[in-house]
């Protein structure tokens, strides 16, 4: 199961950089998207996967899941989930003013 | 056990509360986030005063014992950073009050301002590495809300590209925790670093501390900072201020923390690669100030010379160093955070940024040359200034630590920095005006008196450093033995 995930963590990654590397703003968030469900399901693989139970106390207090990883990608999430809507609302607005969503027209110049 | 400790984080986070329901009433806005402000510094300066009589304090959260719960921990470096932060923020809110503008007031600018204050503090004083990433989140989101405010088209520009690097390099962060947790099973950094201790600091260890490195250097600008002279370029004067002394500042405490903290088994890696990326921001950042004509532009390449700076008192890792990085991180959050508000004065008088175009500026305005003046020597580290004593101890412990060749890119920055400095000093205020001021704003002139605070301050860093030496001395000896911090947090 560990390699399973190894492989759809990596693909992630992969494809997400991919995505951020290109020049359309829409890719590069959802590029950015994509990198961060990659590194939750890193999170989630590395404290290791199993089936228990929930970590209460009681008869199946011995199997329990260790519950930390899962507040951590829980927190990391939300964060994740406001910081993506965020830059969503900023791409548009940006668009609407720059009248791009190219990369290479947003570089800036020095002399401004 | 001490409630004292979450006292900075709690009054700007309540007064950030507070201004968003009088979002309407600007004039209150103004009274609440001044007052606390001011409140802030007295609190920060009593922690100081606590920790120097009592040592170390913590604040188990939720009153979950250490390794288990958030913990916060109040160490003297910890705690002279959050009292420089409010001073800092104090003087650039003052400032903003005279320069913001309605528009961006209206578009709720303080509550941001306080938000952030609450990110940058929580930093500092958090002694748990998710909790850590948590309040950089929270710093980061408000600087997201402040670089754009205002919508310019610039600001939008170069907003997006700022956000995507900090998304980036958050995703990396939480990537490396996941790692150590994966390692080491803990995630408090007392904790972590007894751990690490117990298993070795080997190649996996390793490799993951210089993810860190990566992640906290970009957050840094510690050569990893193409990103930031864009960035901070476009907002306004009391918002550059604010981020080029608090918030690049905050990812070198992490760098200093983790790697004094939880990483030092291994300096001759970590420690030397740290050396060697200090000694390539200074020289890139010093670069990079010499060859702009845009006052902003020259000061924010600074702010990278000084990054690399302060790295490198951390790579050399002695006490005289690290008392050094200590010194000259207090005094640089002071006085980068002083040259901006200057240097947005002086924008306001001549309406333009390029120091070609400006001269003869002392004859009209001696006041704000002479502030200049001491700022620029104070940066530059020219004694009896605060500069002076953090180079003076990083260079003494860099040659102490055999690092000859560094030392000397140090040194050799140093007079390139001068160099930068005083070409913007002659070109603005010296000479004959080249262009017609242009009528400032009504109370421009205001707006000097929240920065002579910090000129003041800069003054009585570099005169009273006999008074003030004691406590950055008790920093250094807790970042030297981490056994102090160990003790302190994971004590029953």
């Amino acid at each position: 199961m560990e390699i399973l995930m190894a492989f759809a963590i990596g693909i992630l990654f992969m494809v997400g950089t991919y995505l951020i590397l290109s020049r359309s703003l829409l890719r590069i968030i959802l590029g950015t998207s994509l990198l961060t469900h990659a590194v939750h399901l890193l999170l989630l693989t590395m404290s290791r996967l199993k089936t228990g139970a929930a970590p209460l106390l009681g008869e199946k207090a011995g199997t329990y899941v260790d519950p930390l990883p899962q507040a951590l990608i829980l927190t990391s999430i939300v964060i994740s989930f406001g910081v993506t809507s965020f830059f969503f609302v900023l791409a548009y607005r940006a668009y609407q003013e720059l009248g791009t969503d190219d990369m290479e027209q947003l570089r800036g110049r020095d002399d401004e | 056990m001490n409630n004292l400790l979450i006292m900075p984080l709690l009054i700007p986070l309540v007064t950030a509360v507070l201004l968003v329901f009088f979002y309407k009433q600007i004039r209150l806005q103004k009274w609440i986030s001044g007052f606390s402000v001011l409140a802030n510094v007295s609190v920060a300066g009593y922690m100081v005063h606590v920790v120097r009589q009592d040592g170390i304090q913590t604040l188990n959260m939720g009153g979950w014992a250490a390794p288990y719960g958030i913990v916060f921990v109040a160490d003297m470096f910890a705690s002279l950073l959050v009292l420089t932060t409010t001073v800092v923020s104090a003087a650039c809110l003052y400032y903003a009050f005279g320069s913001i503008g309605k528009e961006r007031e209206k578009f709720y600018f303080y509550p941001f301002f306080q938000f952030l204050n609450v990110g940058v503090i929580g930093s500092f004083l958090t002694g748990d590495i998710f909790n850590l990433f948590v309040c950089f989140e929270v710093m980061l989101i408000s600087s997201y809300a402040l670089i754009v405010l205002g919508g310019t088209k610039k600001q939008l520009r170069e907003s997006l590209k700022y956000i995507l690097i900090n998304i980036i390099s958050s995703a990396l962060f939480v990537a490396s925790v996941a790692y150590l947790y994966a390692v080491v099973g803990t995630l408090n950094m007392a904790h972590l670093s007894v751990r690490v201790a117990e298993a070795g600091q080997g190649g996996v260890l390793t490799t993951i501390s210089v993810l860190f490195l990566i992640v906290f250097g970009l957050k840094a600008g510690l050569f990893l900072y193409f990103w930031l002279p864009g960035s901070y370029k476009v907002p306004p004067a009391a918002v550059t201020a604010v981020f080029g002394g608090l918030l690049t500042k905050v990812g070198l405490y992490a760098i200093i923390r983790t790697f004094t903290l939880i990483f030092y088994h291994d300096p001759y890696i970590t420690h030397t690669l740290i050396g060697w990326l200090a000694a390539a921001t200074m020289l890139l950042g010093v670069i990079g100030a010499i060859a702009y004509w845009d006052i902003h532009r020259i000061l924010i390449y600074n702010i990278v010379a000084a990054v690399g700076f302060i790295a490198f008192g951390l790579a050399a890792a002695n006490q005289a160093a690290l008392e050094g990085a200590i010194y000259y991180l207090v005094h640089d959050m002071v006085v980068k955070a002083l040259l901006f508000l200057l240097g947005g004065v002086i924008i306001a008088y001549t309406g333009t940024a390029k120091i070609r175009e400006m001269g003869g500026l002392m004859r009209s305005r001696p006041v704000l040359g002479w502030m200049f003046f001491i700022a620029a020597m104070a940066l530059v580290g020219v004694p009896p200034l605060s500069g002076f004593i953090g180079k003076l101890l990083i260079v003494e412990g860099g040659l102490a630590a055999g690092y000859y060749w560094i030392t000397g890119i140090g040194l050799l920055t140093s007079l390139l920095i001068l160099y930068s400095m005083m070409r913007i000093f002659m070109n603005v205020f010296w000479g004959v005006p080249k262009s017609p001021l242009s009528e400032p704003k009504k109370g421009t002139g205001w707006l000097v008196l929240p920065a002579s605070c910090l000129v003041i301050l800069t003054i009585v860093l570099g005169l009273g450093a006999e008074w003030i030496y004691p406590y950055v001395n008790q920093a250094g000896e807790t970042l030297l033995n981490p056994d102090q911090y160990i003790q302190a947090v994971l004590k029953e």
